[in-house]
């Protein structure tokens, strides 16, 4: 029991320290807040010892990691995972293919979805609801329901070798992209119709008076009122295209397509996996969505709660 | 879809009230010549899209769970009625009834643990605390990750058999076989039981779920009305009778969509299982689904789908009584 022991006191002692920094801060010290901040920094640092574990590894030779144990003193600090990483795991062509799939799929999810969205919330037809409903219950199926088919499909649609390596639809870029806008236009139709909602209705008729055209009232009315949730979505939706993991095992088996989360599977030996040189890659595979999250956290949780909000 | 309504056009007969209210609703037009076509192509092309990729082939799927494909050529299709389903629930229930199980413990689990525990920290930290986006940030971070990471992690840094984090924490010195481990912690029957593998599954998917729900009951916390807090603080309730008899009742629609999200994740859950899925024992009904229609022995079209189609009824009596609660008395 002796190292749980020791772990359990080490983050008690740092806790304590940074729970009465915190609560320094605060405009009164009371015994309350500081249990708090005590119990925060406590569980968060919890919370962090996957992530810190994989990123102390990351720098360690895996020999060191393999005969101390993850939770061991370092003896040698190194960047070697990291260089080999990027060199034998192909980080910057994984980069470069998920880039390929992300920033198509992105702004055409957005597109289509604003423009369902647009017509079905700012008009009423006979159909608009039903469309809006379509759309809603699309994006709750199970995607295992839609993967044989789609596989089936894809592999029967032929493409030129100037567009895809594998000569089909399936293992190419053009066929992750266009899953990813199918499938996710669904949950950014219901966001952005929710929001285009509750933009008043005198903003078209205004817009009739002057003589504006239905794609005018779109790309110069509505859209741009509708940018706080397009934002909060691109964010939402980066970071879910791009740590998609599904579609790309079942629909990139080839292998020269490959985005960058299926890297950490090149890294793998048959007989022997250096865990610490996959923990560097995973350092790189999580980077951009951390460094997205970080940056944009703001519209991140706006548009989780955007999703959310009405019942 | 082709005709919009003129909204001009309102029943003369309806009350004043009800005609102001309906010209609110109805903010429709007359569309003519090149509106129109773009109009109905604003629609058409999206839908096109998403009709053929997502609903086109959740239709096939049920088409072939009464088939016998093994996924080649059309013409080996043959029609065998429900045979899968008959198979699944006789020489394949073992597979079968553990999976759902599983995914039964899974939504009960999802609920008594990250449910109440990021309500919990959500209530924490809309305590107008110095350094609230902070520990936000914490609990977060985990969701932001590639399933490829958070599989890493898990299976290496925490349950690797000889030296990760939660062996030598809770190992006693010797190495545990965290994710191989088999055995059934509670066993209902010889083949049917909760086992220690899948609940170092479930540690990690509570790991990951925990930041997703405080994210989505904060953001309901925040627009709640703070003087409901400080009237119900001056009439003297102590903080639970506070949490329990005035916030809660207010954070009904996140707990609306909490409870639909947490029931479809479950039923869906896939992602983290399949990286750490070992053989036996772990198995959910979307890797049944996936290991029949891709995985090694695999290739069954035929009973893949049918998985497929159970794992979708499933879904589909929560998706239906959700898309109806939120567009019933809906203005759009």
């Amino acid at each position: 029991m002796a190292p749980l022991m020791w772990f359990t006191l080490t983050l008690l002692a740092i806790a304590l320290v940074a729970g009465v920094a915190m609560t320094k801060l605060e405009t009164r010290f009371t015994k309350g807040r500081l249990l708090l901040h005590v119990f925060l920094v406590f569980t968060g640092l919890l919370w962090l010892t996957p992530i810190l574990g994989a990123l102390f590894s990351s720098f360690r030779p895996f020999a060191e990691t393999v005969s101390n144990g993850y939770l061991s003193w370092p003896q040698a600090l190194t960047l070697d995972n990291y260089r080999n990483a990027w060199s034998q795991g192909g980080i910057l062509g994984g980069y470069w293919n998920t880039f390929l799939v992300l920033a198509p799929a992105l702004v055409l999810t957005l597109f289509f979805s604003s423009m369902v969205a647009f017509a079905a919330s700012r008009y009423s037809w006979k159909f608009n609801v039903s469309f809006l409903v379509l759309f809603t219950a699309g994006n709750l199926l199970p995607a295992q329901i839609i993967i044989q088919p789609l596989f089936q499909m894809y592999n029967r649609v032929p493409l030129p070798d100037v567009l895809s390596n594998s000569g089909r639809l399936n293992g190419s870029v053009w066929g992750l992209i266009l899953i990813h806008v199918a499938f996710q236009s669904g949950f950014c139709t219901f966001v952005l119709s929710n929001y285009m909602k509750l933009l008043s209705p005198e903003l078209n008729e205004a817009a009739v008076v002057d003589g504006a055209s239905v794609w005018v009232i779109y790309s110069k009315i509505i859209m741009p009122l509708t940018r706080p949730a397009l934002a909060a979505l691109a964010t939402l939706e980066f970071t879910w295209i791009y740590n998609d993991f599904f579609w790309a095992v079942v629909l990139e088996q080839q292998g020269a397509d490959r985005p960058i989360t299926s890297s950490l599977a090149n890294l793998g030996g048959e007989f022997f996996t250096d865990d610490n040189l996959i923990a560097a890659a995973s350092v790189y595979v999580a980077l951009p969505t951390l460094a997205v999250y970080f940056a944009l956290q703001k519209h991140f949780i706006a548009g989780l709660s955007l999703g959310g909000s009405k019942g | 879809m082709t005709t919009a309504t003129p909204s001009s056009k309102a029943e003369p007969a309806a009350s004043h009230e009800e005609m102001t209210k309906k010209a609110k609703k109805k903010r429709s037009l007359q569309f003519h010549g090149r509106d129109r076509t773009i109009f109905m192509l604003m629609v058409a092309v999206p839908t096109f899209f998403h009709v053929l990729l997502v609903w086109v082939p959740t239709l096939a799927s049920i088409f072939f769970s009464f088939t016998d494909w093994k996924g080649f050529r059309f013409s080996d299709i043959n029609l065998v009625g429900f045979l899968n389903y008959e198979q699944i629930f006789t020489a394949f229930s073992r597979d079968f009834f553990q999976g759902a199980l599983n995914n039964l413990v899974l939504l009960l689990f999802l609920f008594i643990g990250p449910t109440v525990f990021g309500m919990f920290l959500a209530y924490l930290l809309d305590k107008n605390l110095r350094g609230s986006r902070f520990y936000q940030s914490l609990f977060y971070t985990p969701v932001v990750l590639s399933l490829a990471v958070v599989g890493f992690m898990w299976q290496s840094v925490i349950y690797s058999t000889e030296n990760g984090l939660a062996t030598q924490l809770f190992g006693a010195g010797t190495d545990v076989n965290w994710l191989g481990n088999q055995e059934y912690l509670i066993a209902f029957t010889d083949n049917l039981g909760i086992s220690k593998n899948f609940i170092a599954i479930l540690v990690a998917i509570a790991w990951r779920h925990t930041g997703y729900i405080m994210v989505l009951y904060l953001a309901g916390m925040k627009s709640v009305d703070p003087s409901l807090r400080e009237s119900s603080a001056l009439d003297g309730c102590n903080e639970w009778q506070a949490f329990r008899h005035v916030l809660f009742p207010t954070l009904k629609p996140i707990n609306v969509v909490v409870a639909v999200i947490t029931v479809i994740e479950a039923l869906r859950a896939f992602d983290i299982i399949f990286v750490l899925n070992t053989p036996r024992r772990t198995q959910v009904l979307s890797i049944l689904t996936t290991n029949n229609l891709l995985g090694e022995g695999g290739g069954n079209v035929g009973r893949g789908s049918a998985y497929a189609v159970i794992l979708f009824l499933l879904c589909l009596g929560f998706v239906i009584w959700y898309v109806t609660n939120h567009y019933r008395e809906s203005d759009v």
